[in-house]
C-alpha cells in the first residue's frame, strides 16, 4: 500500500517537474544543439542567460513586472484586508451582494474584457502605462484576497477583539494590534497568491501595452527574436522563463515559515 | 471603585428576541454580585450591556451616577474576564497583562511595576515570559485575571470564568477569586450557571430566568425565602421537593400524606416545597412524618441521599418527577442514618419548614 502511494507520488511529481526540467535544460543548451532532443545538454552554455540580460527590453520587462506586481499586490491587500475583515466580523446591509459580486468578478472570463478595456484605457490615456495594468490586476486580485483573508479572519476568535475593546483599545487598535498579528500567516499567503497572479498574467500584459514602457516580462518574452532571422529564440525564451520563475520560488521559500498555521493556538481554551 | 445601577434595562436583539427584560438592580461599591440562571436566560447579555459590548435597547445604565449607555467600553473603565480567557496568543504573559496599560500610554517603569505586582498577587511571576499556548488551563485563567486587575478598574465583570476548569481546580480558584475580590475591594459582577458557585461566592445573588430577574438577595435569603417556584427549584442541591397538594381543612394533602397546615387564605390547589435537608429519620417533636420504601440510597460520606418514589397515577404536574408517572421525593440524611436501600424508612419533618407556592403564578405564599 505504502509502496503504491509512493509510486503514485513519484509519478505525479515527475509529471509536474519534467516540463520544468526541460525548460531548464533548454536554457543551458547551445543554439546548435537545441533540437537534439536530449534531456541533458550535450553542449553547456550560459550564452542564453548572458543574452537576455543584455536585452534592455527584457530587463525593462522585469522591472515593470516587479513594480506593477508589487503595487497591485499592496493595494489589493490593503483594500482586501479591510473588506475581508468587515465580511468576517460585521453584519451590514448588502454583505451578501458584495460577496456575490466579488465571486462574479473572480469567475468572469478575462478575455471578454480585453477589448472594452483596450478601448477605455486608450481614451483615458491609461493604455501602455503602469496604472493601465495595475488597475485590472487589482480588480482581479481583490476577490482572491477578500476570499482567502475572510476565511483567515473568521478563524480568529471574536472574543479576542472584545477583550481588546475591554482593555481599552479603539476598534482600529484592536484590529491592528490583535487581529493583524494573528492574521499575518494568512496575509502573507494571500499576498503571495496575489503577486503570483499579477506576475503570471499574460493576457492583459500583451493586450494593454504596446511598448516596453509597461510591458511585463511574460509579454516581453513573446517578442524575443533570434540574433538573426534564421535563428530560433528558443534558448533565450527558456532562459527568460527560468529567470521569471526564480522570484516566485524565492518568495515562497522565504515566507514558508510564516505560512505555517497554528499561530492562534492558546488564544482560547484548548 | 464604583456603584453600578441598571435602571429598567432591556435588550432586544435585531431578530426580535427579548434577551433581557426590564432589569432594575443597584450594585453597591465594593459589592460582589452574582448573576445566575439556566443557559440562555440572558446573563451574558446583561454583562455585555454593562461592559458596553452590547447596546442597551432601553433603560439606563449608570456608573457612579453617570449615564454611560452611549460610552464605548474603553471609556467605562471596566475590566472583563471571558469564559474562554481570550488571551492574546501572540503576546507573552507579561505583554498580555501589560496590554491595557500600554494602550493607556502609561510610562514603561510604571507598567513594569504594575505587571510585576499583579503577577506576584496571582503567582504568575515565573510564567511572565511564556506564551499562552504553553500554559495550563488554570494558569491561563490566572493570566486573564491578571490582565483585568493590572489597571485597577472601577469594576470587574466575569463571564463564567471557571467553567473551563476541572472540578477541583474550580473550587480552588473559586476561593482565590473570593479572596482577591475582598482584598482589592473592586465592585464585581460575576456570571455563572452553577448554583454552588453562586451560593459560595457572592454578597448578593441575582437569579434570572428567561430574561427576567426572579429574585435578588443574599444567598441565605434566597435559600430560606425563595420568592417563587423557579428560585426554590434552582437554589439548593439536591433541589427542593415540589409536591402538588390539595388544600383541605386538616392540611395539605400530598403524596407523602397530609402536611398539617392552616388552610385559611390558601387557594384550593398549591405546591408544597420541602428541602431535602428538612427531612431526618429521628423523631421531631410536633413534626409530621411519612413512611416509604427507600428506592435508592447514595452514601456521600458526609451525608446520605435517599430517594423515594410515589405512584401518582397521573402524569405531569407532579413537581420533580424523574421516573415515569411516579413522583420522586429526595431526602438528605445524616451519615449515621439507619435507612437501607429497599427497606422502609420513616422520615420526619417540621411542617413550619414547608414552603407553599401558588401553582399558577409560582409565587411563594409563605415567604
Ligand atoms: N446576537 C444575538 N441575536 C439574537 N439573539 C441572541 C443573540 N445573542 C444571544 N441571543 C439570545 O438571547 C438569549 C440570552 O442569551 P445569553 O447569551 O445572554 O444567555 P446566557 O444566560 O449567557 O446563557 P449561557 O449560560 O448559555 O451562556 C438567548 O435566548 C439567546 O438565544
Ligand atoms: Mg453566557
Amino acid at each position: 500500500m505504502k509502496l503504491r502511494w509512493g509510486f503514485i507520488d513519484v509519478l505525479v511529481i515527475l509529471y509536474a517537474l519534467i516540463p520544468v526540467l526541460w525548460i531548464v535544460s533548454l536554457s543551458f543548451k547551445d543554439p546548435s544543439t537545441i533540437t537534439d532532443g536530449s534531456l541533458l545538454p550535450t553542449k553547456w552554455t550560459l550564452s542564453n542567460y548572458a543574452g537576455i540580460f543584455r536585452n534592455d527590453d527584457f530587463l525593462r520587462g522585469l522591472v515593470n513586472s516587479i513594480g506593477i506586481g508589487l503595487i497591485s499586490t499592496f493595494v489589493a491587500m490593503v483594500f482586501g484586508t479591510m473588506a475581508a475583515y468587515a465580511i468576517a466580523r460585521l453584519a451590514f446591509p448588502g454583505k451578501r451582494l458584495l460577496i456575490g459580486f466579488s465571486l462574479l468578478i473572480a469567475m468572469f472570463p478575462q478575455i471578454s474584457l480585453v477589448t472594452p478595456l483596450f478601448q477605455i484605457e486608450r481614451s483615458l490615456g491609461l493604455f501602455d502605462t503602469w496604472p493601465g495594468l495595475i488597475l485590472p490586476y487589482i480588480t482581479f486580485a481583490l476577490p482572491l484576497t477578500i476570499y482567502t483573508l475572510s476565511a483567515f479572519f473568521k478563524e480568529i476568535p471574536a472574543e479576542l477583539e472584545r477583550a481588546a475593546k475591554m482593555d481599552g483599545a479603539t476598534p482600529f487598535q484592536a484590529f491592528w494590534k490583535v487581529i493583524v498579528p494573528l492574521a499575518v500567516p494568512g496575509m502573507v499567503t494571500t499576498a503571495i497568491l496575489a503577486f503570483i497572479f499579477c506576475w503570471n498574467d499574460f493576457l492583459f500584459a500583451i493586450s494593454l501595452t504596446s511598448t516596453s514602457a509597461a510591458r511585463t516580462a511574460p509579454a516581453t518574452i513573446s517578442f524575443f527574436t533570434g540574433s538573426s532571422q534564421f535563428e530560433d529564440p528558443t534558448g533565450s525564451i527558456a532562459a527568460a522563463a527560468v529567470v521569471i520563475t526564480i522570484p516566485i520560488v524565492i518568495f515562497v521559500l522565504f515566507f514558508q515559515r510564516r505560512i505555517v498555521a497554528g499561530l492562534t493556538a492558546g488564544a482560547v481554551k484548548g | 471603585m464604583a456603584e453600578i445601577v441598571l435602571d429598567g434595562v432591556s435588550k432586544r436583539y435585531p431578530d426580535g428576541t427579548t434577551a433581557v427584560h426590564d432589569i432594575n438592580l443597584t450594585i453597591a461599591d465594593r459589592e460582589f454580585v452574582i448573576l445566575v440562571g439556566p443557559s440562555g436566560c440572558g446573563k451574558s447579555t446583561t454583562l455585555n450591556m454593562i461592559a458596553g459590548l452590547e447596546e442597551i435597547s432601553s433603560g439606563e445604565l449608570r456608573i457612579d451616577g453617570e449615564r454611560v449607555n452611549e460610552r464605548a467600553p474603553r471609556d467605562r473603565d471596566i475590566a472583563m474576564v471571558f469564559q474562554s480567557y481570550a488571551l492574546y496568543p501572540h503576546m507573552t504573559v507579561r505583554e498580555n497583562m501589560a496590554f491595557p496599560l500600554t494602550l493607556a500610554k502609561l510610562p514603561k517603569p510604571e507598567v513594569a511595576a504594575k505587571v510585576g505586582h499583579a503577577a506576584q498577587l496571582l503567582d504568575l511571576t515565573a510564567l511572565l515570559d511564556r506564551k499562552p499556548a504553553n500554559l495550563s488551563g488554570g494558569q491561563r485563567q490566572r493570566v486573564a485575571m491578571g490582565r483585568a486587575i493590572v489597571r485597577d478598574p472601577k469594576a470587574f465583570l466575569m463571564d463564567e470564568p471557571l467553567s473551563n476548569l476541572d472540578a477541583k481546580l474550580r473550587v480552588q480558584m473559586r476561593t482565590s477569586i473570593a479572596r482577591l475580590q475582598k482584598r482589592l475591594g473592586t465592585t464585581t459582577v460575576y456570571v455563572t450557571h452553577d448554583q454552588t458557585e453562586a451560593m459560595t461566592l457572592g454578597d448578593r445573588i441575582v437569579i434570572m430566568y428567561s430574561g427576567v430577574v426572579q429574585q435578588v438577595g443574599p444567598p441565605e435569603e434566597l435559600y430560606d425565602r425563595p420568592a417563587n417556584l423557579f428560585v426554590a427549584g434552582f437554589i439548593g442541591s439536591p433541589s427542593m421537593n415540589l409536591l402538588p397538594a390539595q388544600v383541605r381543612d386538616d392540611g395539605l394533602h400530598t403524596i407523602i400524606g397530609v402536611i398539617p397546615h392552616r388552610s385559611r387564605g390558601l387557594p384550593p390547589e398549591v405546591v408544597a416545597g420541602i428541602r431535602p435537608e428538612a427531612f431526618q429519620d429521628t423523631r421531631i417533636r410536633g413534626g409530621a412524618s411519612f413512611t416509604d420504601t427507600v428506592d435508592i440510597l447514595e452514601s456521600m460520606g458526609a451525608e446520605k441521599i435517599a430517594y423515594f418514589t410515589f405512584e401518582t397515577g397521573e402524569t405531569g404536574e407532579s413537581g420533580g418527577t424523574a421516573f415515569g408517572d411516579g413522583a420522586q421525593v429526595v431526602a438528605r440524611l445524616d451519615p449515621k442514618s439507619r435507612a437501607r436501600e429497599g427497606e422502609p424508612a420513616t422520615l420526619w419533618y417540621d411542617p413550619a419548614a414547608v414552603h407553599i407556592f401558588d401553582p399558577d403564578s409560582g409565587v411563594n405564599l409563605t415567604a
